[in-house]
């Protein structure tokens, strides 16, 4: 049983968990996970590491509410337990001196993406952060991610903070107008990551992405997390998650993430009638966003 | 015992779940025999002065010993016979090739009617089940050394080798990477073959010994061998099973509804998905369910998806009926309960509908040519005999590789050419000081006793080594 021991509602949609696990916090590095499992009947499910705290003994992760598990999840309060928490999963970013660096984020990404931001710095790299967000009220964390990079831009799909829309949208621009970069990393909702993707291309920029697919054990021991990189099939549990952009089979990744759509909204039906009392006593009454 | 005039030929049969009930839930099919009938079925047994039953037993089970006490009714002295060669008889009983092993050899094999090893094994770990009293009296007090073994996996090799390590008094510490112990016993064999409280009763007696279980902690990650072995273990027995899954290679095997045998079997299994919604995980089977390939595991396979619903589940297999590998009983099974076979086929490829998920397979006829490396004829595939067969759900089972978390992690460890770690058959050491391994890690996927084997000799040289290392 793994103890959270805080908690807080970023956005309406998003949750923020502080988990007691010592011997993750001990081994995790950026670009890892972990699969969690709320309870007895819970299924097994993904989430990225977004901190580690090696002297207290726990990790972060911060997750958007989709659906049954995740629903489970946000309802549970400090002091309550995790059934499981395995990790840290999947292989770590690869981080090196590349010169000029650029990271995007969106919704859960935020997490991650600031944990690689500070590794990046630490090895010497320039970083241009760039967030996106729905509008103003689901932006969160611009402070943290300003603290760490070297710019940060912020790109709201109302239009409301500049002209862009779309994290890509900028990604071209900045690229367009002569910027250089040597590795671009995002992370976040499927469009984003392949959308930079392909912004990115026509100039050749490495660009490393962080897959999402459905996972069962994470040890590689299924294969439900495969994913198709340059023509060949991998697991993204123990081959990834991260990936060059530019190879990723976006169309496979996109229809193998809906693969449970009605028998996930039925889940989340059932379980909504089970706990109307639960959820009204959460403080924000969260939403259901799409990340794919 | 009573003297035996002549042969008694007739196996005593085992009351199963009539076929079309049990095709539609998951408990268990072979119910096993009530107390008269194993009496009658041990009463059979000949006490061959060079019983042949043993020597097909890859742990030398004393096989007339334990079945003589059934037939004068001393259950506590079967369980201790029992048990002083194999600590998981529930699950042996069950689940073992008998056919292939010690009911093989026994010596009435040639008469067409092997003594009932397995059942009668089984007899008995039911038995001790039921009057958990009298194991509680023979454990007696165990006194901790101060040596301390870690061991990666829970499966039947590593069970085996905890409680042969902790009876001997080592502090052992069992590191799981899954939220159950018990392995493939666990998370691939379905309920209706080997019930999921059979293996919790054999990890619970494990504990009981005082064995630590460790569970969501995947060796290589949250702590690698070499850390084990700096902080505080002697030694380290590797028992991670083969768990990496194989697929065809062949176009459309990404679609949705195309299982890895693993996946399809740990949804059900260990996740219960045959629950759903009352269990998280969801599973989708639709009418038709095409499995690949004719080992226990397609045979697992199949008779699950039957059992979540299917109407039509076919077994696609490229050889013919005599090249199968599974178990004739499972294959018994699952023809009885309506499982369709289609033999000498082979996929080419599957094709997907809009929204990505699985439709059909292209499938093409076989013919058998001269024998291969593995001495069984090669398959040849017919010109021009393709077909395509409409299905709503894939599962390829062929087969699992070494996963390659632990050797990927781990200083020093020698492999084989097929990924498995570098192993002395008898010893169970490997290349690398103070490490152990054994199971389908060191086999390649095998079988639970022979990993239980395994375990038990690794036990037996770990506690050698220790005990002279001071
Ligand atoms: C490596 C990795 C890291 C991730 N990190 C984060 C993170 O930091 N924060 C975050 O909010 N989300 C993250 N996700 C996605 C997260 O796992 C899913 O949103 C979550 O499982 C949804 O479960 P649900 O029951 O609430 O929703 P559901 O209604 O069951 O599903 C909603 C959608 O989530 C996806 N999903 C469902 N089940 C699984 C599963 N078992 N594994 C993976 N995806 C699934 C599917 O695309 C599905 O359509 C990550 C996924 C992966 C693979
Ligand atoms: C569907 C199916 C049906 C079968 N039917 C039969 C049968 O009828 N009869 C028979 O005799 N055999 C059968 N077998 C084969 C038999 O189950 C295996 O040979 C046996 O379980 C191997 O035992 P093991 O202890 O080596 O490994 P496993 O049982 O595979 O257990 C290994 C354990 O180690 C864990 N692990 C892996 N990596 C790590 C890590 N890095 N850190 C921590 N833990 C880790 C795994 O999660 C697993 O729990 C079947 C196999 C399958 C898949
Ligand atoms: S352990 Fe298996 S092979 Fe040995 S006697 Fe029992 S059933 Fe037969
Ligand atoms: S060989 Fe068969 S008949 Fe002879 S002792 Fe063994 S089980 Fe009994
Ligand atoms: S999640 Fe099972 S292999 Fe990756």
């Amino acid at each position: 049983m793994y103890k959270i021991l805080k908690r807080e509602v970023l956005v309406p949609n998003t949750v923020y968990l502080k988990v007691e696990a010592p011997e993750i916090a001990r081994k995790a590095k950026p670009g890892q996970f972990v699969i969690l499992r709320v309870d007895e009947v819970g299924e097994r499910f993904p989430l990225s590491l977004t901190g580690w705290d090696k002297k207290e003994g726990a990790v972060e992760v911060l997750f958007l509410i989709m659906g049954r598990s995740t629903m489970k999840l946000s309802s549970l309060g400090e002091g309550d337990c995790i059934m499981d928490v395995v990790g840290p999963l999947g292989r770590p970013t690869e981080i090196e001196s590349y010169g000029n660096t650029m990271c995007v984020c969106s919704t859960f990404g935020v997490g991650p993406a600031i944990t690689l931001v500070k590794a990046l710095k630490e090895k010497g790299n320039k970083v241009v952060s760039v967030m996106e967000a729905k509008d103003e009220t689901y932006l969160f964390w611009e402070d943290r991610l300003k603290s760490v990079s070297d710019e940060t831009h912020v790109v709201l799909g109302d239009g409301s903070r500049g002209k862009h829309r779309q994290a890509s949208q900028f990604v071209k621009e900045y690229l367009e107008s002569g910027n250089k970069l040597d590795r671009i990393f995002i992370f976040g909702r499927v469009f984003t990551m392949m959308e930079c993707s392909q912004a990115t291309k026509p100039f050749g920029v490495k660009t490393i992405v962080g897959l999402t697919p459905i996972m069962v054990d994470g040890t590689g021991m299924c294969g439900c997390c495969r994913v198709s990189v340059g023509g060949e099939t991998k697991f993204t549990c123990v081959d990834g998650p991260e990936f060059d952009g530019h190879l990723v089979d976006w169309e496979l990744l996109i229809k193998r993430k809906r693969a449970y759509l009605i028998e996930e909204a039925r889940a989340f039906d059932l379980w909504q009638l089970d706990n109307l009392r639960r959820i009204a006593e959460l403080s924000e009454l969260p939403e259901r966003v799409s990340v794919v | 015992m009573a003297e035996k005039s002549k042969l008694n030929l007739n196996r005593v049969p085992i009351p199963k779940q009539a076929p079309e009930v049990r095709k539609r839930n998951f408990n268990e099919v072979a119910l096993g025999y009530a107390d008269e009938k194993a009496l009658e079925e041990a009463s059979r047994c000949i006490a061959c002065k060079k019983p042949g039953c043993k020597e097909g037993c890859p742990v030398n089970v004393d096989i007339p010993e334990f079945i003589k006490a059934i037939e004068e009714g001393n259950m506590p002295e079967a369980v201790r016979i029992l048990k002083s060669k194999n600590s998981l008889p529930g699950i042996c009983g069950r689940v073992c090739p008998q056919e292939s092993q010690c009911e093989m050899t026994c010596n009435l094999a040639k008469k067409g009617a092997p003594i009932a090893i397995g059942r009668l094994e089984r007899y008995v770990a039911d038995w001790e089940r039921a009057h958990p009293e009298i194991t509680k009296q023979q454990k007696g007090q165990i006194s901790f050394n101060d040596k301390k073994v870690a061991i990666v996996g829970s499966g039947p090799a590593g069970l085996t080798c905890a409680a042969d390590l902790a009876k001997l008094g080592y502090r052992v510490t069992i590191f799981e990477a899954l939220h159950v112990a018990g392995g493939v016993l666990m998370y691939g064999i379905p309920e209706f073959r080997l019930p999921k409280i059979i293996v919790q009763g054999e990890v619970d007696y494990v504990k009981s010994l005082g064995v630590e279980i460790k569970l969501d902690n995947v060796i290589g990650k949250i702590a690698t061998v070499d850390e084990l072995l700096e902080n505080g273990f002697d030694a380290v027995f590797l028992a991670p099973g083969a768990g990496a899954p194989m697929f065809l290679d062949i176009p459309g095997e990404n679609l949705s509804g195309i299982y890895s045998a693993n996946e399809f079997l740990t949804r059900t299994n260990l996740m219960k998905a045959y629950r759903f919604p009352e269990y998280d995980t969801p599973i989708q089977v639709g009418r038709r369910v095409a499995v690949f390939g004719a080992g226990n595991v397609a045979m697992d396979a199949s008779r699950c998806a039957l059992r979540l619903g299917a109407e039509e589940v076919y077994i696609v297999y490229r050889r013919s009926k005599a090249e199968m590998p599974a178990r004739l009983e499972e294959r018994e099974n699952a023809e009885e309960e309506g499982v369709i076979f289609k033999l000498l086929t082979n996929p080419s490829k599957f094709l997907g509908d809009e929204r990505g998920r699985v439709k059909a397979v292209e499938l093409h006829e076989m013919e058998l040519g001269e024998p291969d490396a593995s001495g069984r004829p090669r398959p040849i595939r017919k010109p021009g005999s393709e077909f395509i067969m409409e299905i709503d759900t894939a599962v390829p089972a062929l087969g699992t590789r070494p996963n390659p978390i632990i050797p990927s992690t781990t200083r020093g460890l020698k492999l084989t050419k097929w990924g498995t770690i570098l192993t002395d058959e008898v010893t169970g050491r490997t290349s690398k000081d103070r490490v152990w391994c054994g199971g389908d890690m060191a086999t390649g996927a095998a079988t639970v006793i022979s990993a239980m084997g395994a375990g038990r000799r690794a036990a037996t040289d770990i506690d050698t080594r220790l005990r002279n290392s001071n």
